[in-house]
C-alpha cells in the first residue's frame, strides 16, 4: 500500500477540521471577518500609484535584519569554535565563558540586556542592538555547528596538511573547513530559518519589522485574527522557501564534494 | 658505525603516551642518501619513531636533530623541518574535496608561493615519475588505491624534501596493488633520496635497503645492513621475528 496518498489526504482532513473550528468559533463569538480590507497592507494604492503596504515594508525589514545578523552570527560563530578548538587557554576560556553565558540567558533577557544597558553605553540605536543581539544569540548555536563540522574531518586531514609545511591557519583555510561546509550546511540552514522566526522577538524593543507592522495595524483596526494569520502565512513562506532553496543546495554540494 | 654529519640524528629519544612508554632510549642516526627500512610487530614503536622524525608526535626527552635542526617546542622550527620532509601516510591521507593536481599543488603554492603555472609544471613532473600523468583531474575517490598512494608519494615529492618518510605505505592496499608502489619507492630510492619505511615488505628491504632496523616494545633491539639482518640477526627476537614474517 502507497503510504502517501493516504497521508496527504490525512493531513487534508485534519486542516479542514481545524480551520472549521476556527470559523465556526470566530462566529459563534460574533467576530466580523473583514480579509477584504488585508491586501491594502500588502500593496497599498495611494496617490502615487502602487506602493508597498505596511506589511510588505515589514517584510523587507524582517530579510534585512535577518540577513545582517546571520552573517555576523556566522563569522563571530566561527571565531567562537575556532578559539574554542585552539590550544590557547586563554582562547578557550573565553569562548566557553561567553557560550555559557550567552546559552544560558533568555533571548527576551538578552534583547533588554543590549538594548537597554549596552545600547546607552555604546550607543547602539534600536536596529543596531536588536541585530548584535540576534547575531550573538544565534552565534553561540552556530559555533556549535562549525565546531562539529571542524571535528568531523578525520585527523589524518591535519597530519598531511601539516606533514607539506601548512600552519595551524593555512590548514584550517585551505583544507579543514572546506570540507566541514559539507557537514555544515544542513544544520546551518535551519539555524537561518530560526533565525528568521526569533526575529520576531525585536518587536518588544518597536523595531519596525513584520511582527510589529502586525500589531500596529491591529491596534488600527481590531483585525486581530485576519492579520495574525496573514502574518503567520508570512513567515511560513519565507521558511519554507529558504528550506526548499537550502535541500537543492545541498544535493548540488553533495555531488560537487562528493 | 661513526660517519660525520647524518642529517638525522636521534640520542636517547623517550616518548611517553601517559603511563605507556612508546619509545625509550632510542638511537638512530641516517646519512644523506641512506635508505633506512624499520620492521617490528605491531606496537613496537615504530610508527611513532618516524612520526617523530615529522614532528606529529611530540617527544618526551632525549635529542632529535633533522636536517641541522634541533626539533623543538618553537613552532617555526617544525615548519621549517616539515617543508624539508615529505611523508606518506598508510591511509593515503589525500584531500578529498581537491582534485589529484590540487592535492598535489596547494602546498607549492600556499607553502612554498610557487606561481600557479609553475606548480602545475612541476605537479605534472611528478605524476610522470609515478605513472600516472592522465589522472590529473580525476578526485582521489576516483583512483584505485594504489593510485592514491602514488599521488600522495608525489604530493610529498613535490615539496622537494631531503627526506621522505613512508608509515606502512602499502598496509591498507589491496595485495595487486603494492608492487606498483613499491616501483615507484625503488625508482625513487635510485634516485639517491634519504628514506625511512617503516614496512614489512621484505623483498622491498632487501633491494633497497641500506640499513635494516628493527624494533621491540618501543626500543630498537638490532640496526644491521641487511646481508647480515637476513642472514645472520644477532637478537634472538629479531630472528624469531624474521622467522614469522618470512615462512611464506
Amino acid at each position: 500500500m502507497n503510504s502517501r496518498p493516504v497521508s496527504i489526504l490525512l493531513y487534508l482532513v485534519v486542516m479542514w477540521l481545524i480551520v472549521q473550528l476556527a470559523v465556526n468559533g470566530a462566529a459563534s463569538m460574533g467576530y466580523n471577518w473583514q480579509w477584504y480590507r488585508i491586501p491594502q497592507y500588502i500593496l497599498a494604492q495611494t496617490d502615487n500609484g502602487i506602493q508597498p503596504g505596511e506589511l510588505v515594508t515589514g517584510l523587507v525589514r524582517t530579510v534585512d535584519l535577518t540577513v545582517r545578523s546571520f552573517l555576523l552570527a556566522v563569522a563571530l560563530g566561527l571565531v567562537v569554535a575556532l578559539l574554542r578548538l585552539s590550544s590557547l587557554v586563554i582562547g578557550v576560556a573565553v569562548a566557553t565563558g561567553f557560550l555559557e553565558f550567552i546559552r544560558n540567558l533568555p533571548l527576551l533577557v538578552l534583547l533588554y540586556l543590549i538594548y537597554y544597558v549596552c545600547g546607552p553605553v555604546f550607543g547602539l540605536d534600536r536596529y543596531t542592538a536588536s541585530i548584535v543581539c540576534l547575531a550573538v544569540y544565534h552565534s553561540v548555536l552556530i559555533s556549535e555547528i562549525f565546531r562539529a563540522g571542524i571535528l568531523a574531518v578525520s585527523a589524518g586531514q591535519w597530519e598531511a596538511a601539516q606533514s607539506i609545511g601548512m600552519s595551524r591557519a593555512q590548514s584550517y583555510c585551505y583544507i579543514i573547513l572546506p570540507q566541514s561546509i559539507r557537514f555544515v550546511l544542513p544544520p546551518l540552514t535551519g539555524e537561518a530559518v530560526h533565525l528568521i522566526k526569533s526575529s520576531a522577538i525585536v518587536s518588544v524593543i518597536a523595531v519596525a519589522e513584520l511582527t510589529t507592522m502586525g500589531r500596529n495595524i491591529i491596534s488600527d483596526t481590531f483585525m486581530s485574527f485576519e492579520v495574525w494569520l496573514t502574518v503567520a502565512a508570512i513567515y511560513l513562506v519565507m521558511t519554507l522557501m529558504l528550506s526548499i532553496f537550502v535541500t537543492r543546495l545541498e544535493r548540488k554540494f553533495s555531488v560537487a564534494s562528493r | 658505525m661513526t660517519q660525520p654529519n647524518p642529517i638525522i640524528d636521534i640520542r636517547g629519544l623517550n616518548k611517553h603516551f601517559g603511563d605507556f612508554q612508546a619509545l625509550s632510549q632510542v638511537d638512530l642516526s641516517v646519512e644523506t642518501g641512506e635508505k633506512v627500512v624499520i620492521c617490528g610487530p605491531s606496537g613496537s614503536g615504530k610508527s611513532t619513531l618516524i612520526r617523530c622524525i615529522n614532528c606529529l608526535e611530540d617527544y618526551s626527552s632525549g635529542s632529535l636533530i633533522v636536517n641541522g635542526v634541533k626539533l623543538s617546542e618553537d613552532n617555526r622550527d617544525i615548519r621549517v623541518v616539515r617543508m624539508e620532509v615529505g611523508m606518506v601516510f598508510q591511509q593515503f591521507n589525500l584531500f578529498p574535496h581537491l582534485t589529484v593536481l590540487g592535492n598535489l599543488t596547494i602546498g607549492m603554492v600556499r607553502v612554498r608561493k610557487m606561481s600557479r603555472t609553475d606548480a602545475e609544471e612541476r605537479a605534472r613532473h611528478y605524476l610522470e615519475r609515478v605513472h600516472i600523468p592522465e589522472q590529473a583531474d580525476k578526485y582521489p575517490e576516483q583512483l584505485s588505491g594504489g593510485q592514491q598512494q602514488r599521488v600522495a608519494i608525489a604530493r610529498a615529492l613535490c615539496m622537494e624534501p631531503k627526506i621522505m618518510l613512508f608509515d606502512e605505505p602499502t598496509s591498507a592496499l589491496d595485495p595487486e596493488m603494492i608492487n606498483e608502489v613499491l616501483d615507484v619507492m625503488t625508482e625513487l630510492a635510485a634516485t639517491g633520496m634519504t628514506m625511512i619505511c617503516v614496512t614489512h615488505e621484505m623483498g622491498f628491504a632487501r633491494r633497497v635497503a641500506d640499513k635494516m632496523v628493527f624494533m621491540e616494545g618501543g626500543s630498537i633491539e638490532e640496526i644491521a645492513p641487511p646481508e647480515v639482518f637476513f642472514s645472520k640477526p644477532e637478537s634472538a627476537r629479531c630472528r624469531m621475528f624474521l622467522d614469522r614474517i618470512l615462512v611464506h
